[in-house]
């Protein structure tokens, strides 16, 4: 029909010029020189004063890394990534860590400001939300760590982890995602920057909901952040990471590793908006992701549960999984992926069933417009000791165009008769139905595609926490702009 | 000023080049009360897509004036916001959007586009509420999502819920009666009765005469073949009703 020509138009005049975070900060950065190499891994150890086991085991990650080769099995196209040409240290030039966020350079809190993260502390959502901020290599900010500590919650950089709280970082580090993963948690385990610690001792409710903001900002740098959350028995923490990158030509990598572990009856809720810059409308300029996220539940009826809204990068590489350890353990993956333009997502979970009567959850929203392509890949595995295991796996895409593509690859592995699994799929299109509908009823078509997405992705957004839900709302309304004409 | 005047209206599918109007003339006043009735495939429906300004139509020739302004020049959404309101014979289902979210965002439209300012959640609460009180229709209904899992009769209802709370002035009824029994058709009707006032204009489009019963129009248009054959008072309604369309279809032939 003529309306579906004039959506394919609209489409393909749709530039970029709606990503409002592409700005960059004119800072002094220190650096380590270009390239990989040992030399590199002792700078950036060095230059964050770490004891000699985390070296050693970052050049052990490093010498393994060398026999690695890039994997291929996505379903992702990209110019390969030139790991001799990226910067793996990039340092806002501050003398020491600061104290307070008086002494953090002006620059840098005006930076945050524009990307609406609050982080002075009075202006901190009236005290909800505690913020990490984390600016191309360093941890800049963690806001709240005074009540956070009257409570025994440890919320630092991961920096600083290793040098207060080595014992635990030497336990945890690397238990759910070793240093052999695969090649870009390997990379990551050499030469990781920063990223956030958090630590919930048994049976404390985090008072505040923790949260995190990467940033990528210096130009060429690859952010390797790295993540770590422990629940001991019986606490509860909800933590949200952000992250955005100003507008640039070159493809940047981002490869993070977030690990995770609940013990008995803990409850771990990690939400994601990840609004990366997507790069233009051929994709040139965008971020690579590529991240490995995975979480333990440790202990018997322990609880992880995944929040993602994927709307940025130019290419996603991306499964946050469950490894379902203790009996009647829950994982939980709640999933909504947005690709525009050029585009590229291959996301997606795995769940590991392990313990008996362990159940998880996955709900995945795909939505793909413009030329774009969005994969679910997933994988549900039953161990044989695995008695009563439950899946059930929801997988909807939704297509917007005619040139865009959406492909659902869920594996399936059960090795006990006693599971039972559930897989339902379907793919979709906004009809021209709905917009005339909503059109007739005053709504302009960006209103119209916003609500109708929204509703589409109802089951995931009701997951995040309010603080943020509506943030996300807004930010799938921006992300499909100009996609229905 | 008419609210509503069309002037040798001439439209076809943009993808099939075929003329479906073939030269509409209507003029309705504030406060009249109009019904078209015709056979299936006379065009009825397509003149209330052309006003709505559904994508897929092309004007070829005319002109349609509503309240003062070019109809034609203007896009779905605006028409909507100036007053135009088409209640779709199939109300189309919005999955995941509750019915209240969707008729709050759309009231908001139409007050941003007037330069009002926008409901609060308690504010819109409070007026739906009353709205829907009259319609039979409880908060159950309208925390459902839009349209999803309603029965037809709810479907029209909630047409008629969301043009109460709308408050246009033209209100074009596509086929409101198909698919309603009578206890539903009483609720829609009295509901349709309770918005005529000296100001909205309404355009009754139905195939029986049974709709008109419950409604009672100022004037009966008979359409057949892209045009309106004839028109007249009510009586014309139940003189068709006795005689069926052949008149009409074998005249247009």
């Amino acid at each position: 029909m003529a309306a579906t020509v004039e959506t394919i138009e609209q489409v393909e005049q749709l530039g970029t010029e709606k990503y409002k975070y592409g700005f960059v900060t004119d800072i002094e950065s220190e650096m380590a020189p270009k390239g990989l190499s040992e030399e590199v891994i002792r700078f950036i150890s060095a230059k964050k004063e770490e004891p000699e086991w985390m070296l050693e085991w970052r050049l052990k990650a490093y010498e393994h890394f060398k026999t690695m080769e890039e994997p291929d099995w996505a379903k992702v196209e990209y110019t390969p990534i030139d790991l001799s040409d990226i910067y793996y240290y990039a340092a806002p030039k501050i003398k020491d860590r600061p104290n307070s966020l008086d002494e953090v350079d002006p620059e840098l809190l005006r930076t945050y400001e524009k990307l609406g993260i609050p982080l002075k502390e009075q202006e901190v959502l009236a005290g909800v939300v505690a913020v990490d901020a984390v600016f191309d290599s360093v941890s800049v900010a963690t806001t709240y760590r005074k009540k956070l500590a009257e409570y025994g919650v440890i919320f630092c950089s991961i920096s600083e982890a290793i040098k207060e709280h080595p014992e635990l970082v030497k336990k945890y580090l690397g238990s759910v995602v070793p240093y052999s993963d695969n090649y870009f948690a390997t990379l990551n385990c050499a030469v990781f920057t920063d990223g956030s610690f958090v630590y919930i001792p048994k049976g404390v409710r985090c008072p505040m909901e923790l949260s995190t903001y990467f940033r990528i900002n210096a130009e060429n740098t690859g952010q390797f952040e790295r993540t770590l959350i422990i629940a001991e028995e019986g606490s509860y923490v909800s933590y949200l990471e952000g992250c955005t990158a100003p507008q640039r030509d070159e493809n940047q990598l981002h490869a993070a590793v977030v690990e995770l572990v609940a013990m008995k009856e803990a409850e771990i809720k990690y939400s994601t908006v990840q609004n990366w810059y997507p790069g233009d409308d051929t994709g040139a300029g965008g971020i690579y992701n590529f991240v490995t996220k995975r979480g333990a539940c440790r202990g018997d009826s322990s609880k992880i549960s995944w929040t993602q809204v994927e709307t940025g990068s130019a290419v996603t590489w991306k499964y946050p999984s469950c490894i379902l350890q203790g009996d009647n353990s829950v994982g939980e993956f709640y999933s909504v992926a947005i690709t525009n333009n050029a585009q590229q997502a291959d996301t997606g979970t795995k769940m590991i069933h392990i313990g008996k009567n362990t159940k998880s959850t996955i709900i995945s929203k795909g939505i793909s417009a413009g030329k774009a392509d969005n994969t679910y890949r997933g994988l549900v595995k039953v161990l044989p000791g695995a008695e009563g295991a439950r899946n059930y796996t929801q997988c909807d895409s939704l297509l917007i165009g005619d040139q865009c593509g959406a492909h659902t690859v869920p594996y399936i592995e059960s090795r006990n008769p006693s599971a039972r699994i559930e897989h339902e799929a379907t793919t979709s299109k906004i009809s021209e139905d709905q917009l005339f509908y909503c059109s007739q009823r005053g709504l302009s078509e960006e209103d119209a595609v916003s609500i109708i997405v929204n509703g589409f992705c109802k089951e995931v957004m009701k997951e995040l926490p309010m603080e943020f839900a509506v943030e996300a709302q807004k930010l799938i309304g921006i992300s499909l702009e100009g996609s229905v004409g | 000023m008419a609210l509503l005047e069309i002037k040798n209206l001439h439209a076809s599918l943009e993808e099939e080049d075929k003329e479906i109007l073939k030269g509409i003339d209507l003029v309705i006043q504030p406060g009249e009360v109009h019904a078209i009735m015709g056979p299936n495939g006379s065009g009825k429906s397509t003149l209330s897509y052309v006003l709505a300004g559904r994508d897929g139509y092309e004007v070829t020739e005319g002109e349609v004036t509503f309240d003062g302004k070019d109809l034609l020049e203007l896009e779905a959404n605006e028409r909507a916001n100036e007053g135009v309101f088409l209640a779709f014979q199939y109300p189309v289902e919005i999955p995941g959007v509750p019915g209240m979210t969707f008729l709050r965002e759309a009231l908001n439209s139409k007050r941003k586009y007037h330069g009002e300012e926008e409901l609060d959640a308690m504010q819109f609460l409070k007026l739906v509420r009353e709205k829907a009180k009259a319609l039979e229709m409880g908060d159950d209904m309208l925390k459902r999502a839009v349209n999803v899992g309603f029965s037809g009769g709810e479907k029209k209802r909630n047409e008629i819920l969301q043009m109460a709370v709308l408050e246009p002035t033209l209100c074009v009824l596509d086929e409101t009666d198909s698919g309603l029994d009578i206890d539903a058709l009483k609720i829609v009707a009295d509901g349709v009765n309770a918005l005529r006032n000296e100001n909205r204009g309404m355009l009754l489009i139905t195939h029986y005469q049974r709709l008109l019963d419950y409604i009672q129009p100022d004037f009966v248009h008979v359409m057949a073949a892209g045009k309106i054959q004839r028109s007249g008072g009510k009586e014309l309604a139940l003189e068709l009703e006795e005689k069926g369309y052949a008149d009409f279809t074998g005249k247009a032939a």
